[in-house]
């Protein structure tokens, strides 16, 4: 018989876990880049793996206090962004998808390379990073919580420290995407050079943007890692599309739309990965094996978010009004 | 400029603005903008090929030519949306070779597009805003502090609401652009072009595709910019409204300046039924064709 509680259960323990609030972080950066700038970024696989390596590798090799491992992966991914972008800024937009895509896959290969496994751990990648960060904990050894969000202290204050990111994040977003600055950013995604005509550096716009977007994806990957261990293999560009899903799940130009994406995406994921599992242990699933049935979930998922997209193409909470006019 | 000046059937025409005999690149008395010997080739097609010409101050410049003439491209360059092989050239005694686009803008020289660019997704006051110069929350480290830009912001949007309301636009304000009309969209374009004050307004056919009802508004407002102060140059093709707003008509065909003079005396210049012909001769479609001959026949009517 199937366990529906602890399906359930398990499925709503995605809804505040620290995985959840790394990829709503990205997916927030996705919806500065692609939602309100218009920029194709394909490359947030690359930050977020910039924000875990830069992380680690700060702690482990050079045992930086925490403070400082966060400040290596953001310069990191601020010069990632200029690498990108120098090039490619001033052509069309088509150009910084490929380069992105290419330069996350590079970041990848190096990391999963031996060359450099003293310092990346190549394929096996890191852990044991994780001291500074607990130590900044102020909350007593022990269990809390109920039900099905009982966890001990370190994973509370990892979910703490996450949401409170996705929450103040989002608030910046919010207001710089009602400034000024905003409407200039808008005004790019619609007509560069009817802003540029206007007086605007686009080019210095869309570069703010990228960056911004880049250390957004950046603060994600480091909250991704802090609940498990570095692997190189969690950046591939199956990783982008994911946030990318996320983004159009919720709405790309909108700020709830990544975060609740995201709640959304991990639960539904959650949930189809236990169901399936254990129909296929009772048996209902007689011509599938537990391998395909992790398999599975991924495409249960894929089917949810293109009905979604099929039937609300805005996202959740994007504006019905502004697709009307979509070419 | 006399400030009285209203927008009205009968415009008030700016006169002596050439020095010696009218004629391509005559020089002006008080020029704002001059090029020289402005080069531009696409493979084996020289698109434009200006020796010299000089567009007057305080006034009213049409710049007129059969379909292919360059006068987008001579607009791109000038504005800095495209790069010449070689020239220079220079907006208010400030040269503009190398001077990238949104610079060029800064300088006073704002520009509008054949193909309208109204900001779709972006509702027509956000359109407008955008128009206006120097404004304190575009910085990004400001941005999330409104309190720094808020009330610079509501100066923004006053200034906005009035100009929407000469344009008979302002109950549009919060629709999105994209809802508006092409003739409204080409409103909001020159509105919003005159968010930053410009000294020079380049408008590459303001009249193309507008619905003739709002075609005498569109007049109006370009003879409004004049009596403000500003100086206009515009490509058009409909000949009627340019004798009818034109203080100064600039000519070009395959890329050069063929002809120059006032309005009414331009017109019966062999060199600018010519240059119709010419490209009637070698014009490839038809559409093209029957505005040419459109052209010819009111170049023709204005000779009788
Ligand atoms: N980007 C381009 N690439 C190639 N040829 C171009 C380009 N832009 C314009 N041309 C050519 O340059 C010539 C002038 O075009 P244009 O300036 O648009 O003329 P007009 O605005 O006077 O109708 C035309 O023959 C056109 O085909
Ligand atoms: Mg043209």
């Amino acid at each position: 018989m199937i366990d529906w509680i602890q399906i359930f259960s398990n499925a709503a323990q995605e809804l505040i876990s620290p995985t959840t609030a790394a990829y709503a972080l990205a997916a927030l950066g996705l919806a500065i880049h692609f939602g309100y700038t218009g920029l194709l970024n394909f490359g947030q696989a690359g930050f977020m793996a910039l924000g875990a390596y830069g992380y680690a590798i700060s702690i482990l090799s050079f045992g930086f206090p925490v403070w400082g491992a966060v400040l290596v992966g953001i310069g990191a991914s601020v010069v990632f962004a200029l690498i990108l972008g120098i090039p490619t800024l001033r052509l069309r937009a088509d150009y910084l998808a490929i380069v992105t895509i290419a330069a996350a896959e590079i970041l990848r290969l190096t990391f999963t390379t031996n060359t450099f496994a003293d310092i990346t751990g190549s394929a096996s990648g890191l852990q044991g990073y994780k001291g500074g960060f607990a130590d900044l904990n102020p909350i007593p050894t022990g269990s809390y919580g109920f039900g099905p969000f009982t966890y001990n202290a370190y994973d509370w204050w990892i979910r703490i420290v996450g949401w409170s990111l996705v929450v103040i994040l989002a608030l910046v977003t919010w207001l710089i995407m009602r400034s000024p600055w905003g409407r200039v950013i808008k005004g790019i995604r619609e007509d560069e050079d009817a802003v540029r005509a206007l007086g605007k550096n686009v080019y210095s716009y869309k570069m703010q943007s990228l960056i911004l977007g880049g250390v957004y994806g950046t603060l994600g990957g480091m909250i991704f890692i802090l609940p498990r261990s570095v692997v190189p293999a969690n950046y591939q560009t199956s990783l982008t599309f994911f946030v990318y899903a996320i983004l159009l799940l919720g709405g790309a130009a909108t700020i709830l739309g990544p975060v609740i994406g995201s709640v959304i995406f991990w639960v539904l994921l959650s949930f189809f990965s236990g169901f399936v599992a254990r129909a296929v242990e009772a048996g209902w699933l007689p011509f599938m094996s537990q391998v395909q049935a992790g398999q599975l979930r991924f495409i249960l998922v894929g089917i949810a978010i293109m009905l979604i997209v099929i039937f609300r193409p805005q996202g959740i909470f994007g504006n019905k009004k502004e697709l009307a006019f979509v070419k | 400029m006399s400030s009285n000046v209203t927008p009205t059937s009968t415009p008030v025409k700016t006169t002596g603005l050439h020095v010696g005999d009218a004629g391509p690149g005559c020089r002006k008395v008080d020029p704002i903008l001059i090029a020289d010997n402005v080069r531009r080739t696409f493979g084996g097609l020289t698109a434009v090929d200006v020796e010299h010409v000089e567009v007057p101050r305080g006034a009213i410049t049409a710049l007129i030519g059969p379909n292919g003439a360059g006068k987008t491209t001579l607009f791109n360059l000038l504005t800095g949306f495209d790069k010449p092989d070689s020239g220079k050239w220079e907006f208010d005694g400030r040269s503009l070779a190398h001077v990238p686009a949104y610079r060029v803008a800064r300088m006073g020289l704002i520009r509008t597009f054949q193909l309208t660019k109204s900001l779709a997704l972006l509702t027509v006051l956000d359109n407008m805003k955008l128009g206006a110069k120097g404004q304190i929350g575009e910085n990004l480290f400001r941005s999330f502090l409104p309190f720094l830009w808020r009330k610079q912001d509501d100066e923004i949007e006053a200034k906005a609401l009035e100009i929407l309301a000469r344009f008979k636009l302002d109950t549009k304000k919060d629709d999105y652009a994209a809802s508006l009309s092409g003739g409204q969209r080409k409103l909001l374009e020159m509105a919003r072009a005159l968010m930053s004050d410009p000294t020079l307004v380049m408008l590459d056919e303001p009249m193309a595709g507008v619905n003739p009802a709002l075609t005498q508004s569109l007049l109006d407002h370009v003879l409004d910019l004049k009596s403000k102060g500003m100086t206009v140059l515009f490509v058009e093709h409909d000949m009627h409204m340019v004798r009818h707003i034109a203080d100064w008509v600039i000519v070009m065909a395959e890329g050069k300046i063929v002809a120059e003079g006032d309005p009414h005396l331009v017109m019966q210049d062999p060199a600018v039924i010519d240059a119709y012909l010419g490209a009637h001769h070698d014009a490839d479609i038809g559409t093209t064709d029957t505005e040419h001959v459109e052209v010819l026949k009111e170049l023709i009517d204005d000779e009788q």
